[in-house]
């Protein structure tokens, strides 16, 4: 075995294209969780703006309106899950499963209605979203090495991949340098002392479940109009949990989050790449088992095998004014 | 909001039946939207699923798998624990009673087979959920999740396994049929009216596994042990009960039983393992159980019910073309949103009504 039979190549390439996915929903799933509300929910919306996305890039033949309806959905389901969780004190892992389980069955009827070709949308065509070829690509093309990162693995992705990456630092700046993030955070660990402090508890979590709502939706467009160009039946996959659990890898922390999901999306590029392929010692790994390697590893990291998490005091409790 | 100050009349069966009739109202809506009417469906699906007595009997048949996995995630929620993994915890109880009817079969007698099978299903299911249980109890990592997991585990799993079962020279990804010795006699031989259905014996065993786990949880000391962990774990701790046991404990029965609907769909029907049996069993269990209250009496009328929401909503899948199967799924979102997240959504109505009579 050499080292072009691993393609090392293109799993780089496509770890970078697998985790924006899980980078989007994640830092979703952070901010719903530090401000005290557990987003289980998170497969749902992707599932929802996924679908939503496709089908109105499709009738609209343009991604921006695609991106721009998912995004409506999205926050409609979060708000729903912020009802519940906020107003209702209901319980929150009930709410977001029947979420993810409600919009399953309600996409698939919704597609199949609208396009009549057993529950998928019609391929997109010309409204997937474009690749973004960067400048300088051609001038430096030739030089080995370099030339290839520039063109491959720096650039020729599309606007939501640059935007998955440029969020973490972002999120990090918005959670631990602003007002705003102070007082998110403080609903998340003491929301009594949050109170006291004259935060609105219900209000500033509120904002927070609109916000994650608006970063999931861009989960499920890029799912539907970046990597596919279509909607699928279920074609979250579990993304959404595999976010979630990124984010308990990462500690509740943006910057840890995001290399659980970088962790993830490799893993995903690599079975890919590695079925069929003759390894040493092991032999030819039947595709099915290499499937299981994320949930697996997954399993691993909540045992705490390799990561101690802390989570936020007050996750998953319904705030209730003191008197 | 405190529901404890209405009368149990109003929590027991007043508040699940407006979330019911809430989750159902969205879901006319929703066929409204379709095209379809909403009134012309019901009587469709009601004259399917009860009024015809073969219909009846599909609908008695789905509901013994789901008293099964209702069972599954209620016993769980009485210590706490959402089991999520009921689906793959039944999908690998398929696998252990498939792998004891093709080693047994051609020898054993059907006395031996049953048994044989119904052990079998259970202790795979329970080995399944044995670990998730172990990580919650000892590790402290969310049984939510990690059941999540080892349900996409198991179906990459049992894609691997499944392909070893298949029989030479055939095509389709499933085991061979077992012998006739390892089919439950089925209902219809002493009530031919209910029609040539899969109704079997293992809807006897559903209703003896609701009496028994009824006896266990309401009436036994360690049903008392039980609930006082899902009530309040520390108080439990410092009353002597040894928590991560009862997880443990707790989280292989409750596999047991997802194991257990294994035996209805391919001892009771299919007689073969084949892919993806399950079809969602384990999670129309979560929808039953928050339904039921996690009341024996409660889960044999939720599962009833969403029996005959599949059995009726097949036979008006084929009717309306545009209410396809997949439409119960997004319902039973709807009812797990009303009956489960939402579930005191109407008790401040209800005591408004209450308070104005007095």
């Amino acid at each position: 075995m050499t080292f072009d039979d691993l393609h090392l190549g293109s799993i780089l390439v496509s770890t970078v294209r697998n985790a924006p996915v899980l980078i989007f929903a994640g830092m979703a799933g952070l901010f719903a969780e530090r401000s005290g509300v557990i987003d289980i929910g998170l497969e749902g919306k992707i599932l929802a703006s996924a679908f939503v996305s496709a089908a109105v890039a499709y009738i609209t033949q343009n991604p921006w309106n695609g991106i721009a309806a998912g995004m409506l959905v999205s926050v409609l389901l979060a708000t729903l899950q912020a009802y519940v969780a906020i107003t209702q004190k209901g319980n929150q892992l009930v709410a977001g499963i029947a979420i993810n389980i409600a919009m399953s069955g309600l996409t698939f009827v919704v597609a199949q209605y609208i396009f009549q070709q057993g529950g998928r949308t019609p391929d997109i065509g010309q409204a997937r979203l474009f690749d973004v070829v960067l400048p300088g690509t051609a001038a430096i093309a030739d030089v080995p090495f370099i030339g290839w990162v520039y063109a491959h693995l720096i650039g020729g992705h599309s606007v939501l991949v640059y935007l998955a990456f440029a969020l973490v630092p972002l999120v990090h700046w918005l959670l631990y340098h602003t007002r705003f993030g102070l007082r998110l955070r403080a609903c998340g660990e003491n929301p009594h002392a949050a109170d006291a402090a004259g935060v609105n508890v219900a209000r500033q979590r509120y904002t927070t479940m609109i916000v994650a709502g608006v970063l999931c939706s861009f989960s499920g467009a890029y799912l539907s109009i970046v990597q596919s160009g279509f909607f699928l039946r279920d074609m979250s996959a579990g993304a959404g949990y595999l976010a979630l659990t990124a984010m308990v890898f990462g500690n509740w922390r943006p910057v840890y989050t995001f290399l659980g999901c970088l962790m993830f999306g490799f893993f995903a590029a690599v079975q890919i790449q590695i079925e069929g392929v003759e390894l040493p010692v092991i032999g030819r790994l039947p595709g099915s088992l290499i499937q299981m390697v994320p949930y697996v590893v997954t399993v691993i990291v909540l045992a705490g095998l390799m990561a101690k998490s802390v989570a936020p005091k007050a996750l998953g409790a319904p705030f209730v004014k003191s008197r | 909001m405190n529901n404890q100050d209405l009368p149990r009349w109003a929590t027991a069966f007043v508040m699940p039946l407006l979330n019911l009739l809430s989750a159902l109202l969205v879901a006319a809506l929703v066929i409204h939207l379709l095209g379809e009417s909403p009134t012309e469906s019901m009587a469709i699906l009601i004259n399917s699923a009860i009024v015809n007595p073969e219909g009846l009997s599909y609908t008695l048949f789905y509901a013994s798998t789901f008293i099964f996995t209702g069972l599954a995630v209620s016993i769980a929620m009485q210590a706490g624990l959402f089991n999520i993994g009921a689906e793959g915890q039944m999908y690998l109880g398929g696998l252990g009673l498939t792998l004891a009817m093709l080693a047994f079969d051609g020898s054993l007698s059907p006395w031996a087979l049953i048994p044989i099978g119904v052990v079998s299903a259970g202790l795979f299911g329970a080995l399944w959920a044995f670990l998730p249980g172990y990580l919650q109890a000892k590790r402290g990592s969310h049984v939510v999740v990690t059941t999540i997991m080892f349900n996409y585990i198991a179906g990459s799993l049992m894609n691997t396994i499944i392909v070893k079962l298949v029989p030479d020279g055939e095509q389709n990804p499933a085991s061979r049929l077992f012998t006739e010795a390892a089919e439950l006699p089925r209902l219809s031989q002493w009530f031919p009216i209910l029609g040539e259905t899969p109704l079997n014996i293992s809807f006897f065993l559903a209703i003896l596994a609701l009496v028994i786990y009824g006896v266990m949880v309401s009436r036994s000391s360690w049903g008392f042990k039980l609930r006082a962990t899902g009530l309040n774990k520390h108080a439990a701790h410092y009353a002597g009960i040894r928590i991560s046991k009862m997880i443990i404990i707790v989280m292989m029965i409750s596999g047991a039983l997802a194991g257990l609907g294994a035996v209805n769909s391919i001892m009771g029907s299919t007689h073969y393992l084949s892919l993806n049996f399950v079809g969602g069993a384990g999670f129309v269990g979560i929808a039953i159980a928050l339904m039921g209250r996690q009341h024996p009496v409660g889960i044999f009328l939720s599962a009833v019910l969403f029996g005959a929401l599949i059995q009726g909503g097949f036979d008006l899948s084929l009717e309306k073309q545009n209410i396809p199967p997949e439409t119960f799924i997004f319902i039973q979102g709807l009812i797990i949103l009303f009956c489960g997240a939402m579930e005191n959504f109407y008790a401040p109505a209800i005591a408004r009504l209450l308070k104005l009579k007095k």
